[in-house]
């Protein structure tokens, strides 16, 4: 086991005498952002009191009806559009039938044979390139309600506050080889999501989950391998254990001899291992067909091009014109278009940093300082402690020469409470940068008459000693004088 | 006042708005009638004592402007009515009690009628005798141990009867049409998306269409009127312009083409169906109207279509009876044993067999053969009438092959039960409306009814043949209060 080779990010499973590829396809289940559900008018508020938000209709009552949520319907569409996929103009909800306790209707409204949004692609950026991983289909279905099975040992509780919300299923390719592939595929997803405003891609409250399709074939085979599904994994991190697990088993199995049962496991988190939950005998006959209550779903191509003029700029474009407009290395713009939230940032300080701005500052201040802070004190950008104008401010402080660097970290640290306003720190502290050559070689002098041996011994050739000038020139100057203005002055003098 | 229940509901409304009757009078007269006819079995739930309330509250401040001004009415038990049990026949809904109205009824009570109780039918509407409700078979005013037909068996029986002016019915394969014709009594299956659904207790959506019941054409019309609306609520709710039926009723029928399918000329059908069905199409002729003889080619396969794609829809829709929510549920070992127990315990013979047939057609393997097919079939049989439409403005046909059964006759062989279907079935797949009337009697003396059909949204040209042809029939319905000591 783990015996894992990842040379050239190309992940493979080594044994004695083969070598194995990993065949990953996703079926990401993301939450539409919808302040009502799918085919009703309830609230789909996360971490309501149990049963609050449950309309007849999300309870099945008898004579109910569905009715299309048109928002969740453009919510799908905007998402197709950023994943570069062909809209549908004519889908069709099916039912999917199976009993469950929290299964109300006893069956689940999904779309099978004509999805809303049919084939796309997404451009993943690995440490080796670019990647790009084909979409197989996206379509709106309902999400079910929750069975709560430990708060009474004879009795099952169901909340329905989750039946009927709108769920997209995002189903990839089989376009994926490695477990971090599945992570830069997740993120991207999650981004693109976040972009558009269709899911808030947050994991910890279920709004975004994937079952993980895993097969291995020797390095060099055409032919997939039988798969297995594991179901309803919801962070990237236990899809990577999961993956990485489940793909080592089924080569272990080929390496015995053995052939791999295609059929549906489950991840243990605590014992990081996938189980077996039915095979595909046992897999259930869902007798899909279409829902007589709802009509087919038409959309215009009005309907469609209104939504696609309004898609604002996506993370690869928004890269793209960084790069451009703004400099930066891919390397940096990356970092800063992943999230929607880092993005409005940074394009906030960019805007206040007004004409005389120095970009790298502003991306090295944001990705060095603030990140820091912001995982110390463990917050998100959009509650970061620094507004962007102030983080701005600061910048072109350093930038027109106000203060140092060393003086700006610590100004910054200041700025923490209260997000003050880094001039007015300056002002009251007297920070404001020392960049008087009269006064700092008045200054050096002095120093240099102090240090007459240390002097001499620099001419003589030691010059690690140039740095102790340094040294001492800023602590007589409190800090303040300009490093540039010592460093020139000082060579001239010694 | 002994004759109020005598009154069509045309003169009630009449009576009522030249306060020569109060509703109280109308309704007191209608809850007596029904009091005494138990034997009928006609109600599962009656609302009589709130009834009289509301009747009272109507008469201390009456709206005459209303459709309905203070009518009494008990409308079929598959109607969700607020506060008021609703059953749907079957003892899975036996304890069910709804916090919210059905469209059509809300449509109804909002032109001012009252509710007495709900009426008996067919478990979920699934039969053709009322002989699968749990709360037991209903008696046929024409006859003792004579079904009245189904699945609003209770309703055709309650109208035929006399214990409501009017009422509703579901039709999704004959349900209204079928009884209306056995119990001498009119009924009419609007065009699907004329009535909402929103609040029906769902049998076969694609099919499920309500209708009114009555003891004539004109009544029927103004209930039409009354309960199709457009409901953003269904979503298969169609936005067309809708007549005031009664009004625009009309008895001049001259020109009109009326056609034949000669396809309905079935094997084995008794003569005296056909000589009925010939009698019909001198009727139509004596209006002045043109018959023309057509064809609806794929009419043979509208029953085998109709007992796929009806259970099958059926079978997902009956699957929220699961004892989890709501309704009747039986204690079990697990989640499993109690769904086992619950749902075979809940519903009856018929429905189970209905859920088992919709399941297997659904079932993977098999729902090309069956339901996939079915659905093509469906679309042939549409495309039949689309075609026939062009040369006619209407069609005439038998509204069923026989005329009313006895009790129990046809209980054990359920496709003998089916083919009473036979003529009706169509119509719902279709989607179109039709309307069943009275048209004469059969050698046992018990009613036969001629059935109507025409194109979407025509119901106003169906009810205007109806009414002409009601005129020159002069139907008179046989009942002798047999029931009544």
């Amino acid at each position: 086991m783990d015996k894992v080779s990842k040379k050239n990010s190309e992940y493979l499973i080594n044994r004695k005498d083969n070598q194995y590829e990993v065949v990953i396809g996703l079926e990401v289940h993301a939450q539409v952002l919808s302040e009502s559900k799918l085919f009703s008018t309830s609230a789909t508020k996360f971490g309501a009191e149990p049963n609050t938000q449950v309309s007849l209709v999300d309870a099945a009552f008898p004579g109910m009806l569905p009715v299309i949520n048109e928002f969740c319907v453009k919510q799908a569409i905007k998402t197709g559009i950023g994943l570069n996929a062909k809209i549908n103009k004519r889908s069709v909800f099916d039912r999917k039938n199976y009993f469950y306790a929290d299964l109300p209707q006893g069956y689940q409204i999904s779309q099978f044979k004509d999805p809303i949004v049919g084939e796309g692609k997404v451009i993943l950026d690995m440490p080796d390139g670019q990647k790009e991983i084909g979409i197989e289909r996206l379509h709106l279905e309902q999400d079910a309600g929750k069975s709560i099975h430990d708060l009474d040992p004879q009795n099952t509780f169901v909340d329905l506050n989750r039946s009927g919300v709108a769920l997209m299923e995002i189903v990839s390719k089989p376009d994926l080889r490695s477990p971090d592939e599945v992570s830069a595929y997740i993120k991207k997803l999650r981004s693109i999501m976040r972009y558009l405003g269709t899911c808030d891609g947050n994991m910890q409250e279920g709004s975004l989950r994937a079952d993980v399709n895993v097969s291995v074939r020797t390095k060099g085979s055409k032919e997939f391998g039988t798969r297995c599904e594991i179901k309803n994994v919801n962070s990237i991190k236990f899809m990577q254990m999961a993956i990485e697990y489940e793909a080592n088993r089924q080569v272990d199995l080929i390496e015995e001899g053995k052939s791999i049962d295609q059929e549906t496991r489950l991840f243990d988190t605590k014992k990081n291992e996938t189980r077996s939950m039915r095979s595909k005998e046992d897999a259930h006959d869902y007798r899909y067909f279409p829902d007589p209550d709802l009509l087919p779903l038409e959309v215009s191509d009005e309907f469609v091009n209104e939504l696609k003029n309004n898609i604002p700029e996506l993370p690869d474009d928004k890269k793209k014109r960084f790069i451009d407009e703004f400099k930066l290395s891919p390397y940096e713009a990356n970092i800063l278009v992943s999230d929607i939230d880092t993005a409005k940032y940074f394009e906030e300080v960019v805007a206040k940093m007004g004409k005389n701005k120095d970009m790298k500052l502003a991306v090295n201040w944001i990705t060095g300082e603030l990140f820091a802070v912001l995982n110390n004190k463990n917050l998100e950008i959009s509650q970061s402690p620094v507004s962007a104008k102030n983080l701005a401010i600061l910048v072109n402080l350093i930038k027109n020469g106000t203060i140092s660097g060393k003086i700006a970290k610590t100004i910054f640290e200041l700025m923490l409470d209260g997000d003050k306003d880094p001039q007015k720190i300056v002002e009251e502290k007297g920070l404001k940068q020392q960049s008087d050559p009269k006064a700092i070689e008045i200054l050096i002098d002095k120093i240099i008459n102090d240090n007459r041996e240390k002097a001499i011994e620099y001419k003589q050739g030691k010059e690690k000693l140039f740095g102790f000038f340094v040294g001492q020139a800023m602590k007589a100057s409190g800090g303040k004088a300009n490093p540039q203005l010592i460093n020139e002055i000082l060579k001239k003098k010694l | 006042m002994s004759d109020i229940t005598k009154q069509s509901l045309t003169e009630l409304v009449e009576n009522i708005k030249n306060k020569k009757i109060s509703s109280t009078d109308v309704t007191k007269g209608f809850i007596e009638r029904s009091e005494k006819s138990g034997e009928l079995n006609a109600y599962i739930t009656d609302d009589f004592s709130s009834a009289l309330d509301k009747a009272k509250k109507f008469d201390q401040k009456p709206n005459f402007n209303l459709k309905l001004p203070g009518i009494p009415m008990a409308v079929k038990d598959l109607f969700c009515t607020k506060n008021v049990k609703t059953t749907a026949g079957s003892k899975i809904l036996n304890n069910f009690v709804p916090t919210y109205e059905s469209t059509v009824t809300k449509n109804i009570w909002n032109e001012g009628a009252i509710l007495l109780g709900k009426l008996n039918c067919d478990e979920f509407a699934m039969g053709s005798s009322n002989e699968t409700s749990f709360f037991g078979n209903v008696q046929n005013p024409i006859d003792k141990n004579l079904v009245p037909g189904g699945s609003s068996g209770g309703s055709a029986s309650a109208v035929a009867g006399q214990l409501t002016p009017i009422t509703i019915g579901t039709d999704t394969g004959g349900s209204i049409r079928q009884p209306a014709s056995f119990t001498g009594t009119v009924g009419l299956k609007p065009t699907y998306g004329s009535c909402s659904r929103y609040g029906i207790v769902a049998f076969a959506s694609s099919l499920d269409q309500a209708g009114p019941m009555a003891q004539n054409v004109k009544d029927c019309a103004l209930l039409q009127e009354v309960i199709s609306s457009y409901d953003p609520k269904d979503s298969t709710s169609i936005d067309f312009k809708r007549n005031e039926y009664s009004k625009e009723l009309s008895n001049n029928i001259k020109g009109k083409k009326i056609g034949i399918p000669k396809e309905y000329r079935v094997d084995g059908m008794p003569k005296e169906i056909d000589d009925f069905w010939q009698k019909g199409i001198q009727y139509v002729k004596d209006c002045g109207a043109e018959t023309i003889d057509i064809s609806l080619p794929h009419t043979s396969y509208a029953l085998p279509t109709y007992y796929i794609v009806a259970p099958a829809e059926a079978s997902s829709n009956l699957a929220r009876y699961d004892g989890v929510k709501y309704g009747f549920r039986a204690r079990g070992e697990n989640l499993i044993d109690m769904y086992e127990k619950t749902r075979s315990e809940g519903f009856g013979a018929e429905v189970q067999r209905r859920i088992m047939i919709g399941t297997y057609v659904l079932s993977s393997g098999y729902y090309d053969a069956y339901y996939l097919k079915a659905q093509k079939v469906r679309k042939l049989i549409k495309n039949d009438f689309d075609e026939a439409y062009k040369k006619v403005d209407a069609i005439l046909t038998p509204s069923t092959p026989s005329s009313a059964f006895k009790i129990g006759e046809k209980t054990n062989d359920p496709v003998s039960m089916y083919l009473n279907d036979i003529f009706t079935v169509p119509v719902n797949l279709a989607g179109l409306p039709a309307i069943s009337i009275p048209a004469g009697h059969d050698s046992k003396g018990y009613p036969l009814g001629l059935q109507i059909i025409g194109k979407a949204f025509d119901e106003q040209n169906i009810l205007n043949i109806a009414f002409a042809m009601e005129e020159k029939i002069s139907f008179k319905n046989q009942i002798n209060d047999w029931w009544i000591k």
